[in-house]
């Protein structure tokens, strides 16, 4: 005989769910109707500031991680954490360390692309970086009204433009 | 093309009739997504970064062999019936059509393609078809990004492949869509299979105007969820022969159960469709939604042969919202929209029967 849903009692559960909150364990067993109802059946699909949240929660160095900050774009891992979103390419750097985890949950495992590649890619990287970095200077520069710098920092990033 | 209402003329190639996997196959869609090198991500630019971003990639995509078959809109200075009808065209993401700043959309005529600037990532470039046609989708936004390639630099890393704002999109940065009809699995109860067999393959599955919305009038985007460590082809196979090939045949089964034992409730379904809508004096985007899709079951099931798959196509493409309002150029609320719509319904389904 199996086990009947606890919620309607009518039917055969058929999702099994334990959860474990503030360190309780719970469980729930439920017919299909009932689970689907309560949004159980789909959980693979949350959203991924949910997923970073968790993740980064089961990390006992998460409040050293909340300290790191992108010199390049001032994301910190606390900001990413909450709003999902990464602030510059950078960031996969800087926060690589936690972000493998987090793409291994996201990607079933993987952690290295396979797909298309750029062609010409040789010393790209490097000249990308820069370029972040001189228009990040140039619009401090602007913000602080020193137009000659901004100037100067301008002609430098039209240079490493033109010379792609 | 100097506006987009003039779109409501027409319909997307996507909606003409491909009657493909027995109509339970909508549309096939793939999306690339990119940013460019030496720039922040959105949530990091400033206006001048983006107004930069913007004019790079319309730049790129004009001086490219592309150059003359796109028109630009701009999004921030278009008013909001304009920016919800291309919403209901797919052309661009409710977030993008809601958010603020310098952003836009180069689209090509038959609205095939679509390129997103300033959207989640600085690019996001969607290619639509009917029916099922992946490879086909595939080989022409693989050849797109190449050109705009020779143009423009993508943040690219040796070990995470294109990189993106959101982590759940890298490496490929390819988001695989297709849009099914599924409202004999709906009927029997058994939807619950399609989620469960998702759930297994790594996808997601999600309404009628992807991220955020619910399944309405049985129509469900089925995409992947993983982009890192596969290529794009292997992505777009596994769709092509197993996913679309494995929901396909649950909905296939559930239309036959429904026809073996259920046939006067299926039938009686069909035809309260018909009904209603050849004689509601008012009725909801919802309801509409609803008795479409059983109509388009109904026809697809060989149940009808009074109505065609184009004019139930209009017919969901024309009662929306944004599209009603544009159509009968009258500004409404919702209630006086309810009134517009059944007239317009009305009127559509019984032309056609004079004609």
């Amino acid at each position: 005989m199996s086990m009947l849903c606890q919620k309607c009692k009518k039917h055969a559960a058929t999702v099994h769910l334990t959860e474990i909150l503030n360190s309780e364990k719970r469980e729930k067993h439920l017919c299909e109707q009932c689970a689907a109802q309560e949004g159980l059946t789909d959980k693979a699909q949350q959203p991924i500031n949910q997923l970073v949240a968790k993740f980064v929660l089961a990390q006992t160095e998460a409040k050293e991680l909340s300290q790191i900050t992108c010199p390049d774009c001032g994301m910190s891992f606390l900001q990413f954490r909450n709003g999902g979103l990464l602030g510059c390419p950078n960031d996969y750097e800087v926060f690589k360390q936690t972000l493998v985890g987090l793409l291994e949950k996201a990607h079933e495992g993987r952690t290295q692309h396979v797909g298309k590649i750029p062609g010409g890619r040789e010393n790209k990287h490097k000249r990308q970086h820069e370029l972040m970095k001189l228009r990040r200077d140039l619009q401090e520069a602007v913000n602080l009204e020193d137009y000659e710098r901004a100037a100067a920092l301008r002609d430098k990033v039209k240079g490493l433009e033109e010379n792609g | 093309m100097d506006n987009v209402t003039e779109l409501v003329s027409g319909r997307g190639d996507w909606l003409k009739s491909v009657n493909s996997e027995g109509g339970i196959v909508i549309s096939s869609r793939i999306r690339l997504a990119r940013n460019l090198g030496g720039f922040h991500f959105l949530s990091k630019c400033s206006q001048q970064d983006r107004d930069e971003i913007q004019a790079l990639i319309v730049g790129a995509i004009n001086s490219s062999a592309l150059g003359g078959h796109f028109f630009y809109v701009h999004l921030d200075n278009m008013g909001p019936l304009e920016r919800q009808l291309l919403v209901e065209r797919h052309l661009i993401s409710r977030q993008h059509a809601e958010a603020e700043g310098p952003r836009g959309v180069a689209l090509v005529g038959d609205e095939t393609v679509a390129l997103m600037v300033n959207e989640e990532d600085h690019l996001r470039m969607q290619v639509l078809y009917g029916g099922l046609q992946l490879d086909k989708a595939w080989q022409r936004i693989n050849q797109l990004d190449d050109q705009l390639e020779e143009r423009l630099e993508f943040a690219f890393h040796e070990q995470f492949g294109y990189l993106t704002a959101c982590p759940t999109n890298i490496g490929t940065g390819i988001r695989v869509s297709v849009m099914m009809h599924l409202p004999a699995l709906k009927i029997t109860g058994e939807i619950e299979r399609v989620f469960r067999a998702a759930k297994d393959m790594h996808l997601a599955v999600r309404g009628l105007y992807g991220e955020g919305t619910e399944a309405t009038g049985d129509f469900y985007q089925i995409s992947n969820q993983s982009t890192l460590g596969k290529t794009e082809e292997e992505i777009v196979e596994e769709f092509r022969d197993l996913v679309v090939p494995r929901i396909t045949e649950y909905e296939v089964q559930a239309r036959e159960l429904l026809t073996k034992q259920k046939s006067t409730m299926i039938e009686d379904k069909v035809w309260r469709a018909i009904g209603m809508l050849k004689y509601a004096r008012t009725i909801s985007t919802e309801e509409t939604l609803l008795l479409l899709s059983h109509l388009r079951m109904g026809l697809n099931m060989g149940m009808l042969n009074d109505v065609d798959l184009d004019t139930i196509n209009e017919l969901f493409l024309n009662t929306q919202q944004a599209h009603l309002q544009i159509i009968t150029g009258q500004r409404l609320d919702g209630e006086q929209r309810s009134k517009l719509r059944a007239d317009y319904i009305r009127r559509r389904l019984s032309n056609h029967q004079n004609n």
